[in-house]
């Protein structure tokens, strides 16, 4: 035993030491930007496929874009990028885009319409997981010849009906809108891949970086583009380091090995606080951890079932605890800072509220499953779920599994309950409304996997037709009031206990400046950093 | 085809040059049935694996006539055995075809990830060895003294401890704290991309480059996990070394040479030791190969882009094509190094012919 | 042990006879012999005693921990070894670590058992038939030895339990499923040093079959190195097992596996240490004590080093 408590001494004395030493200063060079982050979850670099987190980060950085946010003021919504004006034609349907003038791809080839218009109809036509975010206004491969035209120094967007132009150019802020070095692309070219092949792994845009190379699980390196119209960037170099553990990055920040440390856990940011040399910034995105009930349950599809569970969540307790500083209560489907978002938050734990209304549904001795993905949050979160429920007399049993094998089987409605995140495509209300309020034909035949009413089994309770309403609504108010009643009774009916907003929390060396990571509506920011 | 014309010639030449010929077709015949079986297994894991490798391509957005078109360009909608087929063909002809995941030649990463892994196993099967085995001999001498004691405890120490806290203690210790070593990754990011790659390994690279600066920035890198993976390396070792020791120098010839009054050291190293050796290979040989397979938890926690973490990686997403290059060179290794040590058997112990 | 003393005093005399009357009465006494033998060894007996009283705990479970091992406490959660009568501290959820880890015994001592009961008894199988009966059945049980020890361990045992199901039962069968391929390459190499010695010649002079010599001749030789193996393996087999916990499927939250208690734990590794360390202690301590009487039963078990 004496083994053991010298051992137990030798730890506890090596974390003392650890807690107090000032670790020795190491120092990144003076014009390179060094980030740890994970970026095991890019799977191509091309923009019109890439759809992850990680690879949005990436793409932000090369590809100029239409229409785009100004990082260091996000609030003031999209505003002019490649395309300098744009003008709406009278039925609403048509926008017409006047390009930048003098603006060069990194590879010295001018910017013309026709590039923006070949990377738009390209996109359409690839038909890639995130065309949608193009398709959703009756842009077809047969069709985007016309609808999307260059003449001259002009682009013309034709949709098939009238949208909000908000709607239509936020959706172009997106990834998928960049716009791509046309006559770059073409030499790289296989068979009628449109450069697709090419395009996965290396970039052709006229971004503020170009990349220099994307080792996977490895590192993401950029360099600054000298034709960067807005000038080139301070940091010549910026070198994204997979670092998988959070106790790993926050060892490289407190080194000074690195300069950002995207991935830390509260304790880690806890625990580097008042770090001299070291800033935590907390910055709200997107994304919203929430759990539903799948409606093909014969007891969870009872309406006050589906009210009991959103009082049989700890949301306070959770907040407070493990998920402290990085998620914060949100009971709405669209994120703080969305058009048309509230806060209205009604739901607290009450499991005597809760087990009145599971008597009066008849309800006992219930048993479910609930299927989550191998993060240790979520299998927190699941085993708080798990304890309040018990509470209330209902025995959850929790299913882990890796993240594609727990995406199958809810893809496939099969599980009773998914504990789960999700995450705007693009910056407007309809990107959320039209995926959890919006379900037009639930049958499983439908097989309208990509909505996570469907997955559901919900056939929203008439609010489908409420989100098709919104979408085409040119009046911004009108537009946001519409959200507003859409999600006060999405919050009562639906079978979607909404709990979290993500807060992003990144360590990063005082000495590190203007780094915005996008906040709900986009993604990182490098050109305007400096040190 | 190469064989039937080997074949065609060793029919004109003597017996015993015939007789290495069959044994050396046999050899790789084996090689070949085993590298076909290890294929195969692999490939209907793929298949009977809950996870959907479409998803991992198209994402989770992805709608009904997205997923099928993908689904379709994989080939999935074919019978399994043809899809074997194609893939044997393809591997055939050196082609491992292209990670789902990341768009690349399989072969291309594996050239990348290999090396790394490589390198580590290698300088931790080095660290293994040259502590592992003189311990376990004296141990085996000084059976019951405080040697042998201590000998114990490092080595059950070793074995017992969770690697990836010794890992991250490490980690704190000697670079958080005292700064002794480089942090985790192969390199400082400064360094990298300075020396051409010829062999992947960084310590080899730099060397061929003459560049000491690097060849010491990734010295410090990679000397406290490859000293982590070589602790589990030594206490295996030594704990088999004196295992075999103790069963050597029981046996009756032992005792002999004593009497016949040999020097003590004559009687350990030549006699005991050296009936030994072949045993010992096979286990040295077992722990290398398990070190190549890759230390997954080592190389998270030290950001080593190894083989271990590239193919557990792939087999979450279901990135079969990645699966199946990387199993299938880990494999060949692992099989080239059991014939290598079935020979040494049969050369150098005489009790197996 | 005393009752049975006094009710047969003879039975001390009766297990250390030098005339066993049958060969029942020689088995036990060869038993009772290795048992003393096993007993002057002080370090395998702390190994045995320590597995005892793990046994015990696990036995009595209910009744030795303090408090329920699921019930959380989000306000008291990582509290510090010591604190408001949790000795051990508590974990991220609030829960009591030393009652988790007492309950968690269990599940460890179930998979070891299992564990170490398949695996080597499939090696010794396969690698001593295969060595002995050479030719064809060599060459064909070790191509399949080899197929799966070419296999990254990993990669093999996730496939396994995604076909079977998550959950214990099958993480077992996964890791045995990975295990015996080493434990048949050890057993072949041995029987190929042992069967062409006089002893096996001189069995099979008398007219033994190939069964009984396997069973009775070859296996016993083979146990010595396989015990060494297995023990040294044994904490490899319980971080296996939290492994598969770890990627979901093994033991199933909120089960208190120690191996999936240092995955949760491991995330606070550098401010509330004891989360992952109490539980690695306590996988630490139990393969420490496996290794010393592995160690132990090693002497008693090799006949090669017999005392007689």
């Amino acid at each position: 035993m004496k083994i053991f408590k010298n051992f137990a001494m030798t730890v506890a004395m090596g974390l003392a030491v650890g807690m107090t030493a000032a670790p020795l200063q190491a120092e990144t060079p003076p014009n390179m930007l060094v980030i740890a982050n994970r970026i095991d979850d890019i799977t191509s670099l091309d923009p019109a496929e890439s759809f992850e987190f990680a690879g949005s980060d990436v793409s932000r950085n090369v590809y100029g874009k239409l229409v785009n946010f100004d990082p260091m003021n996000l609030d003031a919504g999209y505003g002019p990028d490649l395309a300098a004006s744009w003008t709406v034609s009278e039925d609403g349907r048509t926008i017409t885009f006047t390009m930048r003038e003098g603006v060069k791809f990194a590879s010295g080839n001018p910017v013309r319409a026709e590039d923006a218009a070949w990377s738009l109809q390209r996109a359409v036509i690839l038909n890639k997981t995130p065309s949608f975010i193009l398709t959703q206004f009756g842009f077809t491969p047969e069709n985007v010849k016309d609808t999307i035209k260059a003449d001259g120094n002009t682009v013309s967007i034709t949709t098939d009906k009238r949208y909000a132009t908000s709607f239509v150019l936020n959706c172009l802020t997106a990834t998928i809108g960049g716009i791509l070095d046309k006559e770059e692309v073409m030499k790289h070219v296989d068979g009628d891949d449109m450069g697709n092949t090419w395009l996965k792994t290396n970039t052709a845009g006229s971004g503020a970086y170009t990349l220099v190379s994307w080792k996977p699980n490895e590192s993401v390196t950029l360099q600054a583009n000298p034709n960067f119209y807005m000038g080139e960037p301070a940091m010549k170099r910026v070198v994204v380091r997979h670092v998988q553990e959070s106790s790993t990055q926050r060892l490289l920040l407190e080194r000074g090995d690195i300069d950002v440390a995207r991935n830390l856990n509260p304790e880690d940011v806890a625990g580097l606080e008042g770090t001299a040399g070291i800033a935590i910034d907390s910055e709200l995105r997107g994304r919203l951890m929430y759990t539903s009930f799948n409606q093909k349950h014969p007891v969870l599809s009872k309406p006050e079932v589906r009210q009991a569970m959103k009082y049989l969540i700890d949301y306070e307790g959770m907040q407070n605890s493990f998920l402290k500083g990085q998620y914060v209560i949100h009971q709405n489907f669209l994120p703080a800072t969305y058009l048309g978002a509230v806060d209205e938050n009604p739901f607290s734990l009450n499991i005597e509220k809760a087990k009145e209304l599971l008597a009066k549904a008849g309800v006992s001795g219930l048993e479910i499953e609930v299927g989550v993905r191998e993060a240790q949050e979520r299998i927190e979160i699941a085993q708080s779920l798990q304890n309040t429920f018990a509470q209330a007399g209902i025995k959850l049993n929790i299913t882990v599994g890796t993240a594609k094998q727990i995406l199958s089987r809810y893809r496939a409605r099969e599980l009773d309950m998914y504990l789960g995140a999700w995450g705007p495509d693009y910056p407007d209300p309809h990107t959320n409304a039209g995926t959890f309020a919006y379900n037009p034909d639930n049958s499983d035949e439908a097989q309208a996997t990509g909505l996570l009413a469907w997955r559901n089994a919900w056939d929203t309770d008439g609010l489908t037709e409420q989100v098709a309403a919104a979408v085409v609504e040119g009046d911004r108010d009108v537009r946001a009031k519409m959200y507003a009643d859409i999600q006060a009774k999405f919050r009562e009916v639906s079978p979607f206990a909404i709990m979290y907003q993500k807060i992003e929390q990144t360590g990063r060396r005082d000495n590190v400046k203007n780094l915005n990571l996008g906040g709900a509506i986009t993604a990182v920011s490098y050109w305007p950093v400096t040190k | 085809m190469a064989v039937a014309e080997n074949n065609g010639t060793g029919r004109r030449a003597s017996p015993r040059f015939l007789k290495v010929l069959v044994k050396i077709l046999k050899t790789l015949g084996s090689v070949l049935i085993t590298m076909l079986g290890l294929m195969f297994v692999t490939f209907l894991i793929g298949r009977v694996m809950p996870v959907d490798p479409v998803l991992s391509v198209v994402g989770e957005r992805a709608g009904k006539d997205v997923y099928d078109a993908a689904y379709r360009a994989m080939g999935l909608d074919k019978p399994i055995l043809v899809q074997f087929g194609y893939y044997l063909w393809d591997v055939l002809h050196g082609d491992f075809g292209i990670s789902l995941l990341n768009a690349r030649p399989v072969a291309e990463d594996i050239k990348r990830v290999f090396p790394a892994t490589m390198e580590l196993a290698t300088l931790g099967t080095f660290f293994g060895v040259f502590i592992g085995v003189p311990l376990g001999v004296v141990a085996a001498v000084k059976r019951g003294s405080w040697i042998d004691q201590v000998a114990r405890v490092v080595a059950l120490v070793g074995y017992s401890m969770p690697i990836f806290w010794l890992g991250l203690m490490g980690l704190l210790i000697f670079y958080g704290i005292l700064g002794w070593v480089g942090g985790p990754g192969r390199l400082d990011i400064f360094y990298e991309d300075l020396i051409p790659t010829r062999t992947g390994m960084v310590l080899v690279d730099s060397l061929l480059a003459g560049d000491w600066t690097v060849f010491k920035n990734a010295l410090s890198h990679i000397i406290l996990p490859a000293s982590i993976l070589g602790y589990y390396a030594m206490a295996y070792i030594s704990r088999m070394t004196r295992s075999f020791m103790l069963e050597q120098l029981s046996a009756e010839y032992i005792t002999t040479a004593r009497v016949k009054g040999l020097p003590e050291r004559t009687v350990i190293w030549r006699h005991a030791f050296g009936n030994i050796k072949v045993q010992l290979i096979t286990v040295i040989a077992l722990s290398y190969a398990n070190l190549l397979e890759g230390a997954v938890l080592t190389e998270t926690i030290f950001s080593w882009p190894g083989i271990g973490q590239y193919i557990t990686t792939a087999l979450l997403s279901a990135d079969m094509n990645a699966v199946l290059g990387g199993t299938v060179v880990v494999g060949l290794i692992f099989v080239l190094l059991n014939i290598f040590s079935d020979l040494l058997y049969q050369v150098f112990d005489p009790r197996a012919k | 042990m005393s009752q049975t003393d006094t009710r047969k005093p003879t039975l001390r005399e009766w297990l250390l006879t030098d005339t066993p009357t049958s060969r029942f009465h020689a088995r036990m006494a060869a038993l009772y012999n290795g048992w003393l033998t096993l007993r002057s060894n002080t370090m395998a007996m702390i190994g045995l005693g320590i597995l005892l009283f793990l046994l015990l705990i696990a036995a009595f479970a209910p009744w030795i921990a303090p408090m329920d091992p699921l019930a959380q406490d989000l306000g008291g959660r990582l509290a510090p070894p010591g604190t408001d009568g949790h000795i051990l501290g508590t974990d991220s959820l609030g829960r009591d670590i030393l009652s988790r880890l007492i309950y968690g015994s269990r599940i460890t001592l179930y998979i070891v058992t299992l564990v170490a009961i398949i695996a080597p008894g499939v090696g010794l199988l396969v690698g001593t038939v295969s060595g002995y009966i050479g030719g064809w059945t060599d060459a064909i049980l070790m191509r399949i030895t080899d197929i799966f020890l070419a296999f990254p361990r990993l990669v093999l045992a996730l496939a396994f339990v995604a076909a079977l199901g998550a959950g214990i039962e099958n993480a077992v069968l996964a890791i045995s499923i990975t295990a015996w391929p080493p434990y048949a390459r050890i057993a072949r190499a041995e029987t190929l040093t042992i069967r062409n010695s006089d002893y096996i010649s001189a069995v099979k002079l008398q007219g033994a079959r190939p069964l009984r010599i396997i069973t009775k001749h070859i296996w016993p030789l083979c146990i010595s190195s396989l015990i060494v193996r297995v023990t040294l393996d044994m904490a490899g087999v319980i971080l296996a097992a939290a492994g598969l916990g770890f990627l979901g499927l093994g033991a199933q939250p909120p089960s208190p596996e120690w191996g999936a208690m240092i995955a949760e734990g491991r995330r606070f590794i550098l401010d509330s240490w004891w989360v992952a360390t109490m539980p690695g202690l306590a996988i630490f301590t139990v393969s420490l004590a496996f290794n010393l009487l592995g160690d132990g039963l090693r002497d008693v078990l090799d006949p090669k080093e017999g005392g007689s």
